[in-house]
C-alpha cells in the first residue's frame, strides 16, 4: 500500500512582522522588490524568516521541509527576477488572482545565479533530511515571462529548461523538486506546443539527483496535455483535487499516471481549515476512484502556493496536514 | 428609464448644455487623519472613539469643502471615514472576519476578510457618512458603495457552495443600505466592482446583483456602476442591459485606446467618462482635459454625458487631487461654452440636421 508523505509546494506568507519589517527595510515600489543583491538587515530579516518557516514545518512533522520562498515577491518568476539578462517591468496579474508581479523580460543569453540554490543551502543548515526543493516548471516560467532575445516560442522554453537545470545543478543535496506548472492548465500549450512543453520538463528533470514531481493546479490538464506530460521523465505528477476532483480522475483513470502521485488536497487559497480527517477523506477518495491504479508514493500536499492566507490560517493548514493518520489511509 | 441627471443642473449653471462634473469617490486623506487611526489603534493612547468621531468628521468637512471649491456640480467626501473598500463594510456586515493580512504584490497588503457565516445586515454603514456629508455641502452629494460581486470576490467564502450565491446574499444587503440612504435623501449612488473588469465571464451575475440592488429604488434617484482597468470589450454591450443610469468608466489610463468598444454599438446609457487619470501624479492643462472631454461625444451625446476623474484620487498628493478637479471642472464648463456656441462639431456633439 501507499506510503503517504505529507508537503507543500512552499512560497509561504511572510509572518507579520516581517511583513512590516521588510516593508519598512524595503518599500512598497516595484524598484523595491527583491534583485538578488540585497544584504544587511534585508538579508537578516530573510534569514529569520526562514528559520521560522523551517521550525514550523518540523514542529508540526511534515514529511518534507521547504525553504518556504519568503524572498519569492514576483512569486513563480522569482529565478527570472533576479537573473541578469532580464530586466523587470511593469507590473502584471498573475494568472486569475488580484495578485501581481514584475513582468521579467529576457533581453540576452540567461545563465544560472545559484540564488535558488543560495536559498537552498540556509535551509539545509536546518534540515537534517526530507529537504524539498521547489522551482517553477519551464512551461509556466516561460509563460510568465517575455521574450526579446530568443526569438521564437521554441527556443526560449528550451533556454528557460537549460536555465532551470543549470540552477538545479548548484543545488545541495534535496530529497525531493517540486515543478510548480500552473500555465499547463491555466495557459495550456497548443498542438505541438504540448509535445515541447513535456520535452522541457524531461529536461529540467533530467538535471535533478531527486525525485521530481510536476505539481499542476487550478484545475486539470487537457487529456492531450496530459498525455504528453506522461512521457516526461518524472517520479510524480501533481493534481490539484480542491480546484477539480472528476476531470483529474479522469485523466488518471484514462491515462495512467506515474508510479507515484501529488494529490492537492488542501485548498492555499481559502482561510477554511480542513481538519485531518477531511484531508486523509480526500486521499482515500483519490484512491477508491482510480482503482486501476496503486501508487507507490502519495505526496499530499496543498494545492497552491500558500501567499494567499494570513498567516495564522496558513499555520493552520500546515498543522493539520501534519496532522493526517497514514495508518488509516495506508490501511 | 427617467431622466435622473437634471436634477443636479445647479441653479446658477452658466451655460445652456450641462456636462454633469462629479468624482469616483476616494480622495487622499490629511496626514493627521493617519495619525488619529494610528492612535487610535494604539492601546496605550489616550485617543478614543469620540476622539475619532471628531476627527472623521473634521476630514470629512475639510474634503468636501475642498471639492466644493472646485466648483463642481456632486461632491463626496473623499471616502474619509473608510480605510479601504472592501474591509470597511465587511466590518459592519455580520458573517465577516478577519484573520491578517495577505499579500497584493511586493510589500502592498490587504486585511482580505473571510466570510464564516451566512451575512447579515449588521451595523449602519453609510447613513451617517451620507447625512454629514449632506449637512455641510452646499451641493448635491454622491454615495460610491463597494458592489456586491467585489465584496464577494474579494473575501473568502467558507460558508457559501460558490461565490455567486454569496453575491447575491449581499447585494440585498447593499438594497438593504440603499433604501436607508434613500430615506435619508439621498438622490446619487455609485456601486464599484472593480472586480468586474478582473473577471469579465462574471458579467451576468453582476447584472443578476444590480438587479436586486435597486429594487424598489424609486426612479429618480440615479444610480451608476464604476468599473475600472479592465477589457471593456468582454462586458460591453452586454452590460448595458444592467439596470443604472450611468456608467463610470476609467478610460484616460489608457489613452482612450478602448472608446471604439462603445461606438460599436450605441451607448444607451449615459456616460461618466474619466478624463484626469489617477495614477499620474501631474494636473493635466484645461486644454488637454476639453480634448479628453470631447473624445466623449464619440459615444453619447452632450446631455448623457458625465465628466469624472478615472478613478478614486487617493493615491495623488492632495494639491495634485485638487489641481486635477479644477482644471476638470473648468474644462468641462468651457466645452459647455462652445457647446452653446455651436463651436463643437464632433460625433455625437454635431449638430441635427433638423
Amino acid at each position: 500500500m501507499s506510503e503517504v508523505v505529507t508537503t507543500t509546494p512552499g512560497l509561504f506568507p511572510l509572518p507579520d512582522w516581517a511583513k512590516d519589517e521588510l516593508s519598512d527595510l524595503k518599500g512598497h515600489q516595484k524598484a523595491d522588490l527583491i534583485d538578488g543583491s540585497e544584504g544587511g538587515a534585508i538579508e537578516d530579516a530573510y534569514e529569520r524568516v526562514r528559520s521560522e518557516y523551517v521550525d514550523h514545518q518540523q514542529s508540526a512533522g511534515l514529511d518534507r521541509v521547504v525553504e518556504g520562498q519568503g524572498r519569492w515577491d514576483d512569486m513563480i518568476a522569482h529565478p527570472l527576477a533576479v537573473a541578469d539578462a532580464v530586466e523587470t517591468r511593469g507590473i502584471v496579474r498573475y494568472y486569475d488572482n488580484n495578485n501581481f508581479y514584475r513582468e521579467p523580460v529576457v533581453t540576452d543569453d540567461l545563465a544560472a545565479t545559484g540564488d535558488v540554490a543560495a536559498e537552498l543551502d540556509a535551509a539545509s543548515e536546518r534540515v537534517d533530511s526530507g529537504l524539498q526543493a521547489v522551482l517553477p516548471g519551464p512551461y509556466s516560467l516561460a509563460d510568465l515571462a517575455t521574450d526579446e532575445h530568443y526569438g521564437d516560442d521554441g527556443a526560449f522554453l528550451d533556454a528557460v529548461a537549460g536555465f532551470l537545470a543549470d540552477e538545479i545543478s548548484e543545488f545541495p543535496d534535496v530529497e525531493t523538486l517540486f515543478l510548480l506548472e500552473p500555465s499547463l492548465v491555466e495557459n495550456p500549450p497548443g498542438d505541438g506546443e504540448d509535445e515541447r512543453a513535456s520535452e522541457a520538463i524531461d529536461a529540467v528533470a533530467a538535471a535533478a539527483d531527486a525525485d521530481v514531481v510536476a505539481h499542476t493546479y487550478w484545475g486539470a490538464l487537457g487529456e492531450k496535455v496530459y498525455a504528453h506530460l506522461m512521457d516526461a521523465d518524472v517520479d510524480a505528477i501533481g493534481f490539484d483535487f480542491v480546484a477539480n476532483h472528476e476531470d483529474n480522475v479522469y485523466n488518471i483513470s484514462e491515462y495512467g499516471t506515474k508510479d507515484d502521485v501529488a494529490l492537492g488536497v488542501v485548498d492555499g487559497q481559502n482561510t477554511l481549515v480542513e481538519g485531518p480527517d477531511t484531508i486523509a477523506e480526500r486521499i482515500e477518495w483519490v484512491d477508491d476512484n482510480t482503482p486501476g491504479t496503486d501508487f507507490e508514493t502519495v505526496y499530499a500536499t496543498i494545492n497552491t502556493e500558500t501567499f494567499y492566507l494570513p498567516a495564522n490560517k496558513y499555520e493552520a493548514k500546515l498543522d493539520a496536514l501534519a496532522a493526517v493518520n497514514k495508518a488509516v489511509i495506508s490501511a | 428609464m427617467s431622466d435622473t441627471r437634471e436634477q443636479f443642473r445647479p441653479e446658477n449653471h452658466p451655460n445652456d448644455h450641462f456636462l454633469l462634473t462629479t468624482v469616483v469617490g476616494s480622495y487622499k486623506k490629511p496626514k493627521w487623519l493617519d495619525r488619529a487611526r494610528e492612535l487610535l489603534e494604539d492601546e496605550d493612547a489616550s485617543f478614543d472613539e469620540d476622539d475619532w468621531q471628531e476627527a472623521t468628521d473634521d476630514a470629512a468637512r475639510l474634503i468636501t469643502e475642498e471639492h466644493e471649491r472646485t466648483g463642481m456640480d456632486v461632491i463626496c467626501d473623499g471616502e474619509m471615514r473608510r480605510n479601504e473598500m472592501v474591509e470597511y463594510f465587511a466590518h459592519l456586515i455580520e458573517g465577516y472576519e478577519f484573520n491578517g493580512r495577505v499579500k497584493v504584490w511586493g510589500h502592498n497588503y490587504f486585511d482580505k476578510p473571510s466570510v464564516v457565516e451566512e451575512v447579515e445586515y449588521g451595523e449602519e454603514w453609510l447613513v451617517d457618512e451620507f447625512e454629514f456629508t449632506d449637512s455641510v455641502s452646499e451641493r448635491p452629494v454622491k454615495v460610491p458603495i463597494t458592489g456586491p460581486y467585489t465584496l464577494a470576490n474579494w473575501s473568502f467564502n467558507e460558508v457559501y457552495d460558490d461565490e455567486e450565491q454569496l453575491a447575491y446574499d449581499l447585494a440585498d444587503l447593499v438594497n438593504e443600505e440603499i433604501e436607508r440612504l434613500v430615506d435619508a435623501g439621498a438622490t446619487y449612488i455609485q456601486i464599484d466592482e472593480p472586480a468586474l473588469a478582473t473577471t469579465p465571464d462574471d458579467h451576468a451575475i453582476v447584472g443578476a446583483c444590480l438587479d436586486r440592488i435597486v429594487d424598489e429604488v424609486p426612479e429618480d434617484v440615479r444610480v451608476g456602476l464604476h468599473v475600472c482597468y479592465g477589457d471593456y470589450s468582454r462586458i460591453y454591450p452586454e452590460m448595458l442591459d444592467y439596470p443604472v443610469d450611468e456608467y463610470d468608466l476609467e478610460l484616460c489610463n489608457g489613452n482612450y485606446e478602448q472608446l471604439d468598444v462603445f461606438t460599436e454599438h450605441e451607448f444607451t446609457k449615459d456616460l461618466a467618462l474619466g478624463v484626469v487619470d489617477a495614477h499620474v501624479a501631474e494636473v493635466e492643462p484645461v486644454e488637454e482635459i476639453k480634448e479628453n472631454i470631447v473624445k466623449g461625444f464619440e459615444v453619447v451625446p452632450p446631455e448623457r454625458l458625465t465628466v469624472s476623474p478615472d478613478c478614486g484620487l487617493k493615491l495623488l498628493p492632495r494639491e495634485v487631487a485638487y489641481g486635477k478637479m479644477e482644471n476638470m471642472v473648468q474644462a468641462a464648463r468651457e466645452v459647455e461654452e462652445e457647446l452653446d456656441a455651436g463651436e463643437i462639431d464632433v460625433g455625437l456633439a454635431a449638430p441635427t440636421s433638423d
